[in-house]
This record gives C-alpha cells, sequence and structure tokens, in this order.
C-alpha cells in the first residue's frame, strides 16, 4: 500500500509488522520519531504483545535488548550519535553473546562539537564491534532492511544495524510501499533462537572465556559475518518474491556497464550522485556508481569485480578517519589489491554539510583528469580553516576553534541550506 | 496460665535445620535436595561470603518460584569464579552480560517473558557492591523507578574485591583497600556522607527493600521468600564478609557478619513501600572495636597508640544505625 | 540446545573442578565428652538419653539412660547431680535440669510399666552379690543383663541399703524406691533377705559362685567421746534414720541437736524436725563454707527452720543440756578451740560424724587389704582375692548413692570379663568439649516468661516430698535447652554454612559427611557447629 509519510514512521510501521516483543527506547535525535510511534502502538494496543521499555539510557537500552533477547524476545532499539556511543560496551556485547538485536541508527555526527546533523561517523564508529550494517539509500530501502534485517540477523544469531541517514531520511515524508502484515509474516518466521534462558533447559550465558578459547570465539563470529555475505543477497532475493521489488543486496552498481570511473557511496547521497551522473552521462562521460548497502559484513568480491574495467575509483564518504583519511576508502583499498586504478578519497557532508550537484560536477570531473589530490574534503572552507590555523600559530591562548571559525563565518545558518 | 508453646530452645530458630521441626519450618539451606544455585567446584576464596549468600538467597528463591527463576548477573567475583570457560556452577538459567547493567538486562528478560505470557518466570539480578552501588547505579534506578518485576540482590563485600580490593562507594570510613591505604594524615577510606542504596532504593518506594547477612540465615531466607510474593520491583542487599579483601580468617566469614549485625554496623531491616516495617533487633550488644578489630583493614586503627577518635566516631555510625533502624528493640517471647 | 561455543556452558559442569586441592587443613567429625557425662559418677550418658528426651521418645531416653543406671526415678531424687554444677549451659544462663528431667524419666517408667530388655542368653556363670543397696543392686542389674546368674544376699529385711536406711521418705518415697528395685528383681535376680553372709568364701562355696561382689555398706555409726552424764541421751544419726523404716519411731524429744556436718546430719535433723521437734539445732565445727553437706539439702533445712551454730564442738553432755565450745579457724582453716562455752538446751543429741564398715564377713580371707576401715580394691574393682570384688561405701568413695551405682556398674563390667577370661577394656574416653568450642550464639535463650514458672516447679514442696517432678511440657522444655556439648543433634549448620556446598547431608539421624573433593577447608562448619563437634586437622601433605 502506497503511503506518502515519513521515514521515521515509515520505518515504525515496517519494525511493527515484524512483531517486535521487547522494544526499549532512549530519546535522542534524530531517531526519536522513530521509538515514539513505536510506543503510540504499544500504549494503544496495535501492536501487541509487545514491551515497550522507557529506559534511562542508551546504555541500558541496549542491556535491556540483551536480556530480552536472550530470552528469546525478538527485540528492537534505535540510537544515533552520543547515544550509541554511549551503548558502546553493550553493543559489542550483543554481537558477542551472539544476540540478534535489530536496531535503527540514524546516522548522525559525533561532538564536540556537539551536531545533531548527519554523516556516518556513528554507526562507523563500530566498524568492529561485531554488528552487521546495512545502510539505507531511500526511506523505501529503510523500511524494507528493516524486514529483511530481522532475518538477517535470527538466521545467524548476530545482531544488525540499520542505518538511516538522520533527517535527510529520518525526517523526509515521501511516498513508500507499505507492506501487508500477511507479507511480512509469510516472509519473517518467527524467532528461534539458538539458545535461550528458559527454566525447562537452563543454561550459562556469558562465561569468562581465556585465552585457550577466546580466539576461536572472535574467528566464530567472523565466519557468521562471511556467512551473512552469501545470505544478504539470497534474503533480498526471497524479499523480491515476496514483496515484488528489488531492495537489500550487498551492492547496487548503477550505470557501471562500461564506466571508466566509479563513485562509491553509502546512504541517501547515492540520489544525488546518481542524478549527477545521469547528467554526465548525458554528456558522454563514462561515469557510473558503485552503492554500498552492506557495510558489515564488506562485500571485498563485489567491490573488487564492480572496479574490475574501471580506471578510476572515488570513494566519497560522510566520514574521517582522522589522521588517515578515509575509513570506507580503506575498506575498498583492500578489495583493489592487486588492481591498478586511481584511487581518490573525498571526505563529504561531515556535520551535515550539504553535497551539492554542482559540486559532484566539479568533483567528478576533476577525478576523470586524475587531478584530485588522493584525499579531498568537499567544499571545504580553506579561508577559515586557514585563519585558525595561522591565529594558533601566533597566540598560545588561541581560543576554542569552533566557536573562532563561527565567529570568521558569520552566520551558521546560511552554511548550511 | 497463658499457653506457652514449646520451642527448641536447643537450637532456637538460628540453626540452618533441627531434626525436631517440621520441614516446612527448617531453612532451605537445610532440605536435602536443596538447589545448590552454585554447585561445587566454583573457584571462590576459601571462606567466601559472596558465595555462601548467593546460594542462600538463590536455593529460596528457587524454592519460592518452584524454580522457575532466571538470573542476571553483573560482572564480578561471582560471575567469575562460577563460569570460567568451560565449567559452570550455576543450576538455573544464568546470564552474565556486563558490569554495570545486571539491573538493566534483567528488565530485559522480564519484559520477554512478560511479553511471551510466561508470568510464572521470575527474574533475579545480582551483582557486587561495586557493580550495584557505582558502576550499575544508573540501570539500578531506572528499574526501580519504572517498577520493573525483578529482585535485584546486592552481595556487599564494601569493595572491587575482583579487581584486587579498590574502594567502593560501599567501602566503609577508614577501612584500608589498595586506593585508600592507612598512610598519610587521615589513613584508610574517608569519612563521606555515605551511600545507602537500600535506603536509595526506599527512596524509590519500590515494593520491598531489605537487608540480611550471612549471619542470619533464616532472616535471609525470609525476606527472599517475601520479596517473591510482591511482583514489581524489588532490593536486597546482602552483607557478606570477604576475607581476602578484609583480612580476616576464612572460618570467621559468618562471625564477623554477625559482628557487623550485633554491633550496628550494618542495620538489618526491611522495608514496603518506602516504609520501614521491621528491623532484626540486636541480640547482644557489642562495641564495633569487636568487630573491627579482627579485621586487617582496620589494623591501623589499633596497635599499641589505638585510634580512639577514629574509633569514635566509627561507634557513632553504628550508634545512628540503631536508633535510626530501632535495633535495640527487647527480645519478644 | 546447540549451545554457543565456549561463551555458554551447560549446567553444574563446574563439579569437574576438584577444589579439594587447594586445602591445607580438614575438617573432620568427631564426637566430645560432654562435661555432664565426664561428671556423672554413674557414667551416664546424660547427653545422650537428654537427645532422645528432647524429641519426645522418653521410653527411648530412659533405655539410654538405663543402660548405664537402672536407678532414673531414684537419681532424679536423691543425686546431687554434679552433672549439673559443671553443665556448659551455666555459662550461658543456668544449668540444664539433668536430674529433674532424670526423675520424669524414672517416674515416666513406672508409671507406664516400661520393662528392661530380657538378659542376653545365659552365660552359665554364677555371681553372688552381697547387699542389697544401690551398689549391689546396680552390680547385679548389669550382671544380670549381661547374662550371668545373680544371687543376692542381704542380711537385712529390705531391700535398698542407705536408700532405704540413710535416706528419709520425703527425699525418697518408698514406692518409687520399690518400683526400681523390683525391676531389677524382673530380670530374674534372686534375692535372699536376712541372709547375713558370715564368710564370704563359704558362702561362695556353698552356692557355686564363680564369683562375688561385696557391697555391704558402711551402717556403724562412728561414736566420738564426749564426756556425758548418766542421763544424757547420745543415740547415732544412722539408727535413727534406720529405725524411722521400723514400727517403732525415734523418741528424741522436743530439743534435739544434731553434731556433724555431712549430709546424714541435715537428713536426721529434718527427720527430727518432722517427728515434732520444736527447736532442732546442727552443731558444726567449721563454717557453712567448709561443711561437707550439699548446699540445696543446707538450704532447705535451713528454710525448714533448722538452726546451725557454726564453728562449734560439744565438750560435755547432760541430761537436758549440752556444753558447747566455741572455736576460730587458723590460718589453715583448722577449727581451734577459743576457751570460750556456753550452754544449750537438748533432750538428745544425735552424732552425725561418719560410718563405719562391718568387715567381719571378709576374716579369714586371703589377699586383702584393708586401710582405714575399708577395702582396698584396684581399678578393675578387684580385691586382693580373685573373683572377690567390691564396691559402695565399703571401699574408699565418696560415699553418695551414685557414686555406688557407678561401682556396681563399674565392677559388673570386670566381673563380666573377668568370667570369660578377658580383660575388661573401657573404650577410650572421647576428648572433652570445653565451652570455648561451643558456638553459642545458635541457642536462643529461654524466654523469662518460662523461667520463673519452671523454677517454681523446681522448688514445689509437698508434705510428702519436698521435691516436686516435673511435668510433661516442662521436662521437654529442660531437654531441650541441651546445648549437647560434643555431639553433632543434626542441626544442619555444618551443611548450610558449607560455602563450597561441600558437606553432604546423609538423612535423619545418619548425620553428615564431608566431600573431600570440593572441601577447600575454610574452616567454617568448624566454626560455625554449636556443638563443637567438627574439629581441623592437618591435611597430609
Amino acid at each position: 500500500m502506497l503511503k506518502q509519510i515519513e521515514g521515521s514512521h515509515a520505518v515504525a510501521e515496517a519494525i511493527a509488522l515484524c512483531r517486535p516483543e521487547v522494544v526499549c527506547a532512549y530519546p535522542i535525535s534524530p531517531q526519536t520519531h522513530i521509538v515514539e510511534a513505536l510506543g503510540e502502538m504499544v500504549k494503544s494496543g496495535e501492536l501487541t504483545p509487545c514491551e515497550f521499555i522507557n529506559v534511562e539510557s542508551e546504555f541500558a537500552a541496549m542491556s535491556v535488548a540483551i536480556g530480552a533477547s536472550a530470552t528469546g524476545a525478538r527485540a528492537y532499539t534505535a540510537t544515533a550519535s552520543q547515544g550509541l556511543l554511549y551503548m558502546v560496551e553493550a553493543v559489542y556485547n550483543a554481537s558477542g553473546l551472539g544476540l540478534p538485536i535489530v536496531m535503527t541508527v540514524a546516522n548522525r555526527a559525533i561532538g564536540a562539537p556537539i551536531n545533531i546533523w548527519n554523516d556516518h561517523s556513528d554507526s562507523l564508529s563500530q566498524r568492529d564491534s561485531g554488528w552487521m550494517q546495512l545502510f539505507a539509500e531511500t526511506n523505501q530501502e529503510a523500511l524494507d532492511l528493516h524486514i529483511q534485517a530481522f532475518k538477517l540477523a535470527e538466521e545467524l544469531s548476530l545482531p544488525v544495524m540499520v542505518c538511516m541517514d538522520g533527517f535527510i531520511l529520518t525526517h523526509a515524508y515521501e511516498q513508500v510501499d507499505m507492506p501487508t502484515q500477511r507479507q511480512v509474516d509469510d516472509y519473517l518466521p518467527p524467532y528461534e533462537p539458538r539458545q535461550v534462558l528458559d527454566p525447562r533447559e537452563p543454561v550459562s550465558i556469558g562465561a569468562m572465556v581465556g585465552p585457550e578459547a577466546f580466539m576461536e570465539v572472535r574467528y566464530l563470529a567472523h565466519a557468521k559475518q562471511m556467512q551473512a555475505l552469501e545470505r544478504i543477497p539470497q534474503l533480498a532475493a526471497e524479499f523480491k518474491q515476496v514483496f515484488g521489488r528489488d531492495s537489500g543486496g550487498l551492492t547496487h552498481t548503477y550505470r557501471g556497464e562500461d564506466a571508466e570511473t566509479i563513485i562509491i557511496a553509502m546512504g541517501s547521497v547515492l540520489g544525488t550522485i546518481k542524478d549527477t551522473i545521469d547528467e554526465m552521462r548525458a554528456d558522454g562521460h563514462k561515469i557510473g556508481v558503485l552503492g554500498i548497502t552492506s557495510y558489515r559484513p564488506f562485500p571485498l568480491a563485489q567491490v573488487r569485480a564492480a572496479l574490475h574495467n574501471a580506471k578510476r575509483v572515488v570513494v566519497l564518504e560522510k566520514s574521517l578517519a582522522v589522521g588517515i583519511g578515509g575509513i570506507l576508502s580503506t575498506d575498498v583499498r583492500m578489495a583493489l589489491s592487486g588492481i591498478h586504478l586511481h584511487g581518490y578519497t573525498v571526505v563529504a557532508g561531515l556535520g551535515g554539510r550539504a553535497i551539492t550537484r554542482k559540486s559532484l560536477h566539479k568533483l567528478f570531473r576533476e577525478a576523470e583528469q586524475d587531478a584530485l589530490p588522493a584525499l579531498t574534503f568537499l567544499d571545504l572552507d580553506w579561508e577559515v580553516v586557514n585563519k585558525q590555523l595561522t591565529r594558533e600559530r601566533v597566540m598560545r591562548r588561541s581560543g576554542p576553534a569552533a566557536e573562532n571559525m563561527l565567529r570568521d563565518i558569520g552566520t551558521v545558518a546560511s552554511k548550511i541550506a | 496460665m497463658s499457653f506457652q508453646p514449646i520451642k527448641f530452645y536447643q537450637t532456637g530458630t538460628f540453626t540452618v535445620g533441627n531434626r525436631l521441626l517440621n520441614p516446612e519450618n527448617r531453612s532451605v539451606q537445610s532440605h536435602q535436595d536443596r538447589s545448590n544455585a552454585i554447585n561445587s567446584g566454583h573457584r571462590a576464596c576459601q571462606g567466601c561470603g559472596e558465595a555462601l549468600g548467593a546460594r542462600y538467597a538463590l536455593d529460596a528463591a528457587m524454592e519460592a518460584t518452584g524454580s522457575q527463576l532466571i538470573a542476571a548477573n553483573a560482572t564480578g567475583c561471582l560471575e567469575v569464579f562460577t563460569t570460567p570457560y568451560p565449567e559452570s556452577s550455576w543450576q538455573l538459567p544464568w546470564m552474565h552480560s556486563l558490569f554495570g547493567n545486571a539491573a538493566a538486562v534483567a528488565t530485559g528478560i522480564a519484559a520477554a517473558l512478560k511479553a511471551k505470557g510466561r508470568n510464572g518466570v521470575r527474574v533475579v539480578a545480582q551483582g557486587g557492591d561495586g557493580g550495584t552501588t557505582d558502576i550499575g547505579f544508573a540501570c539500578l534506578s531506572g528499574m526501580f523507578e519504572r517498577n520493573d518485576d525483578v529482585l535485584y540482590i546486592c552481595y556487599d563485600n564494601e569493595a572491587y574485591m575482583n579487581t584486587g580490593v579498590q574502594r567502593s562507594s560501599a567501602t566503609p570510613p577508614a577501612a584500608r583497600t589498595t586506593t585508600t591505604m592507612p598512610v598519610g594524615l587521615s589513613p584508610g577510606n574517608v569519612f563521606g556522607q555515605g551511600k545507602f542504596v537500600p535506603a536509595i532504593a526506599m527512596a524509590h518506594e519500590i515494593p520491598y527493600v531489605a537487608t540480611a547477612t550471612v549471619a542470619d540465615l533464616h532472616d535471609l531466607e525470609a525476606k527472599v521468600k517475601r520479596a517473591m510474593e510482591f511482583r514489581g520491583a524489588r532490593y536486597i542487599h546482602i552483607f557478606v564478609p570477604c576475607p581476602l579483601g578484609w583480612g580476616t580468617a576464612s572460618h570467621d566469614t559468618i562471625r564477623i557478619a554477625r559482628l557487623a549485625h550485633e554491633t550496628g554496623m550494618f542495620p538489618v531491616f526491611e522495608a514496603e513501600h518506602g516504609e520501614l516495617i521491621s528491623s532484626l533487633p540486636i541480640r547482644r550488644q557489642l562495641p564495633v572495636e569487636e568487630y573491627l578489630k579482627p579485621q586487617k583493614r582496620f589494623a591501623h586503627l589499633f596497635g599499641a597508640k589505638p585510634n580512639l577518635e577514629v574509633i569514635a566516631r566509627i561507634q557513632a555510625r553504628a550508634d545512628r544505625n540503631i536508633q535510626k533502624y530501632g535495633l535495640l528493640q527487647t527480645e519478644v517471647a | 540446545m546447540d549451545k554457543p561455543f565456549a561463551i555458554t556452558l551447560d549446567l553444574g559442569s563446574s563439579l569437574a573442578n576438584h577444589t579439594g586441592s587447594w586445602r591445607t587443613s580438614k575438617p573432620v567429625y568427631l564426637d566430645r565428652l560432654p562435661p555432664c557425662n565426664a561428671g556423672c559418677p554413674a557414667g551416664e550418658n546424660i547427653q545422650g538419653w537428654l537427645f532422645h528426651a528432647e524429641s519426645g521418645d522418653y521410653e527411648q531416653a530412659w533405655r539410654v539412660l538405663t543402660v548405664d543406671n537402672p536407678f532414673p526415678a531414684i537419681m532424679g531424687r536423691v543425686c546431687y547431680h554434679p552433672c549439673e554444677s559443671v553443665c556448659n549451659r551455666g555459662k550461658l544462663d543456668s544449668a540444664v535440669g539433668i536430674n529433674s528431667v532424670e526423675r520424669f524419666l524414672g517416674d515416666e517408667a513406672i508409671k507406664r510399666g516400661w520393662k528392661f530388655d530380657a538378659p542376653a542368653a545365659s552365660s552359665g556363670k554364677k555371681v553372688l552379690v552381697v547387699g542389697a543397696g544401690p551398689s549391689g543392686l546396680s552390680a547385679a542389674y548389669h550382671l544380670a543383663r549381661s547374662g550371668h546368674s545373680v544371687e543376692i544376699h542381704e542380711a537385712g529385711p529390705l531391700t535398698g541399703g542407705m536408700m532405704r536406711f540413710g535416706i528419709p521418705k520425703y527425699r525418697l518415697p518408698r514406692d518409687v524406691l520399690d518400683a526400681e528395685v523390683q525391676r531389677i528383681l524382673n530380670l530374674g535376680v534372686m534375692l535372699k533377705l536376712n541372709t547375713k553372709v558370715a564368710n564370704i568364701e563359704d558362702s561362695m562355696r556353698a552356692g557355686n559362685f564363680d564369683a562375688a561382689f561385696l557391697a555391704v555398706g558402711a551402717h556403724i555409726g562412728k561414736r566420738a567421746f564426749i564426756p556425758a552424764g548418766d542421763a544424757a541421751r547420745i543415740v547415732d544419726a544412722v539408727s535413727v534414720l534406720r529405725s524411722m523404716e521400723g514400727e517403732d519411731k525415734p523418741m528424741l524429744g522436743r530439743r534435739v541437736v544434731v553434731y556433724g556436718g555431712g549430709n546424714t546430719a541435715i537428713d536426721v535433723a529434718r527427720t527430727a524436725k518432722r517427728l515434732g521437734a520444736t527447736e532442732t539445732i546442727i552443731v558444726y565445727r567449721r563454717t557453712r563454707e567448709k561443711m561437707p553437706a550439699h548446699d540445696s539439702e543446707v538450704e532447705e533445712a535451713l528454710q525448714e527452720g533448722i538452726m546451725i551454730k557454726w564453728l562449734s564442738t560439744i565438750k560435755q553432755a547432760e541430761e537436758g543440756s549440752l556444753t558447747v565450745e566455741k572455736m576460730k579457724l587458723d590460718d589453715k582453716g583448722f577449727p581451734q578451740p577459743t576457751g570460750e562455752f556456753e550452754s544449750i538446751a537438748a533432750d538428745s543429741l544425735v552424732l552425725a560424724l561418719g560410718q563405719d564398715v562391718d568387715l567381719s564377713l571378709l576374716q579369714g580371707v586371703s589377699g586383702l587389704e584393708i586401710k582405714d576401715g575399708t577395702v582396698q580394691v584396684g581399678s578393675n574393682m578387684m580385691t586382693g582375692h580373685k573373683g572377690i570384688f567390691a564396691g559402695g561405701d565399703m571401699v574408699p568413695s565418696e560415699r553418695t548413692v551414685t557414686a555406688g551405682v557407678g561401682h556396681g556398674k563399674k565392677a559388673a563390667r570386670h566381673i563380666d570379663s573377668w568370667l570369660l577370661g578377658t580383660t575388661y577394656q573401657s573404650a577410650a574416653k572421647h576428648e572433652p568439649v570445653s565451652f570455648d568450642m561451643l558456638n553459642p550464639w545458635y541457642y536462643t535463650g529461654a524466654p523469662k516468661t518460662m523461667s520463673p514458672m519452671l523454677d517454681v516447679i523446681r522448688r514445689q514442696t509437698s508434705f510428702d516430698e519436698v521435691q516436686g517432678g516435673l511435668d510433661e511440657s516442662n521436662a521437654l522444655f529442660e531437654a531441650r535447652r541441651c546445648l549437647s556439648c560434643g555431639n553433632c543433634f543434626e542441626c544442619d549448620n555444618c551443611y548450610g554454612v558449607c560455602p563450597d556446598s561441600a558437606v553432604i547431608k546423609l538423612g535423619p539421624g545418619k548425620r553428615f559427611k564431608f566431600n573431600y573433593d570440593y572441601c577447600k577447608g575454610c574452616g567454617m562448619c568448624v566454626s560455625e557447629c554449636p556443638c563443637g563437634a567438627i574439629k581441623m586437622i592437618p591435611e597430609d601433605i
């Protein structure tokens, strides 16, 4: 059923169709609308049986989900940014214990300086947490990925983050095709846990494991994600059978047929990139796009295959590994081992900085001419940066950088739009 | 003449069992078929008060629930000594997640059970004083405030023992720990305002709060049993001496706990919905020195020149407990 | 369940980890000797029979008691209960009223008609017991239960010896005495009254006896030389007490003076009072602290209005009056004359200065040693003459009924072995248990409402019998006050307090055992055992 609906509400409805039994909620922008909607559905009786727990922190949210999941319940929560960092200890614990929790991460920058807008720093900081991470390009995909995520998580007994760009998707009203309960029930069987806390068959979960077995436990987590590389495309195919549309999978290639230049990105920015590419293709440029849906597990083989015939690759990412450059780029480079092509890292859109078609046109053309430096900060205001660097060079008490630069720029709002 | 029932003056009500009592009047621990929630082979130190307290509490809870019980456990000695791979000592479904989240994990377990309609299965969370009064405090308070159907049991040995005896917010004044050494102008732990979590639990007005020690098994079991009669958040704070951390003889664990109660150092009481409803009276009041002296962590207060001022301040704390919780009631026949 | 590797574990699998290897010392169960048992002259297993009384199984309690002593009803009246003065409970509140429970059991046995188990198979041996006093009857009882044929020759007309002729009725009613004696005779013991043994060797030969136990007692009242006028009436205490059993009661007059400081002096003074004396005075040469009579008896006598003149000796007796000299104690505590005299009015003077033994039956018997008027016996109660044993007041002893009963038992054990050609070895004594080995915290104090009620019953007086008995609930109460010193009473403490669940409960009556696979040797079971029935011993390494 087609609906014009806010992204958060679309996801909330999809979650509800997945029949979660325990939902834990702690407010943090921009995921809050999702759990608000779920809370209302539980309270009204629309979503039942389900326990909606208003916890006192993200750490508790994940911990409650851990307890619930270990007791055999389908457990869900959502978070973003600082909230994700606050729950990190429990995030690692959930995956280490093999609990198939599904969590929406409404991607948002990490402070300081505090910033509520979108980039991918938060979930990418959990790159090695053992969670799978699926990135949605659109609200429809966000909705669909949640349904697939439960199935994936529960089959493999590993938790999944469904990552959707904060505000850009969560707060955008778009048309989505909302599945029926019957469709979801056909696709997603009831949760059958691999292990469960139950007096009928008691076990001790969460043992202390020493050097004699720790490596093996970690390897098994890795092996499960390797299995996911096979299951994710299959799940997408099964999804298409039931719901009639393409959604999910490991990667999506767009106009990559004879492309000499391939742009790699994740999330909603793919839409802007595709528009830019369409325009460039119309002008005769051999350029295409590789969208990465599954960031973890990372589809090395698929990426490698997509880039095999290209001359260059531009990784445009909304994240920064301070001190080296790109995060996604690092993973892409692993896929390129032995392939000789030019690689460029573009850090873009941090803290909600707009990524415009105009900037992309310029960027991609420079790339085609191999005129890009290895690392580019898209639309960086060099004047402001240099001013601050000078200031710091000449005086010891140079004061806080962020506040200085805001003063230099004038207003904040004018640069965001 | 009024009717005087013949009691068992030989054994009173204090021993674990009594061959002459009806089985239902004996402690759970006296039962030949007790659950032994933590069975033999665990790696706790000799004379571990926590191993004892946890078995006392969980056996009682298992009896009260017909073994329909799931436990969540904070990181700490109890977790480490019961579940080092590949061996577990537990006899009930049990889970360890993290140091600071036992209360929240238990909330999740309870929520799952509720969603699944399995109301007959009950949940207990447990942790040491560090995992309860410090790092786990936020989750604990959240669980209390929501009135989740969880019994949280804190095994208080007054310091971080698992990491090597560091101070916690439950460490008493003047006590030596490895982070409050008996050196300098005010040796040992500082005199603070105290962080007595049972009182904080009462401030949440949860259905049931109680304290107990491993020295009075019947009292402890009665409280666990009572706690299981309530739905909602419940809290039991059990005083469990640690021979290693306190510098006491391994055979003195119960004696030290008894002295803590008899001196007023640790008040034993119960409260319902935020109101104190009963206190366990001191049978024979003793000065705090009797409690302090056998413990090496207080050794710096004694010796050739006893620190009378500090001892007096500790006595004043005990006296305040006695007064506040009415610990000197006369024994009723 | 297909469990995730390593992080999820099977229930209770730590049993594979034998923590017993950590141990450097280990606990062991033991039975220790409680002070009551150690202090009982009759060798009763007091803690043992109280154990059964606590559960209300009085018959079993009586049976355990009578393994050592056939006279609980008598003991419960006349024993000075040294067990109670050493009772550990006395250090908590007050000693267990062992004596009153014993009496309750004895009376209950008489009331219910409980009988001793039939003797073991007959040994074919014959033993002569001379004297039907406490010691002789006790020996006869034990010998009969061991299967020997026993014959008692008693010179007097009645059984009981000093229990009848020395102890007044108000302390020991005769129906009680008769009942307990009869129960012994019912075992098949042959009793010959009015049969004085003139010569023991002759009697043994005549009756074909394989052994003899002599227990003729000490019945001859000691006389002291007191210058006396012709009309002065001087009698001895034993005669007075003995004549109480006959038709003709002794004529002592209104003002009676008793000379002496032992229990007999008290008995005779109280008897005189009951015979109608208006003024009874005991004259004793030392102080109350030095007086050999038991405190309780002195107290009761004083309550009955008997007066005692301390630090006084009788110098002369005349008709109607006595001359008394005041004494004072010297540095060593001996009384010395002061030269101060006074006269007191007296219709009669009763001498209670001790008794001598009539040793005439031993004339001509070889190997005997007589010293200070008593027969010397070895540790096996045998005299210097093979096959002739002796006990009770006729051998050196404290001369109480209980000690006599103890002699009878001990002699019977040795006679039994001697008859079988072996030597009796008493079981090695358990190590004693002292108060500091107990953990008294576990014992409840008797509530205040209960104690005075009990005191009243304990002190209740009646015309016939001064001491009243306990009713069942009181007896149960008293029995349950026993701390069971040194002997496991299955309180389950060790089983409960072991942090390692390394104590195995074997079930009712079977006690416990340690599971040394897991015991870490912390010693908590020892500290928390209420009764001191566990100890730590070094581990063999």
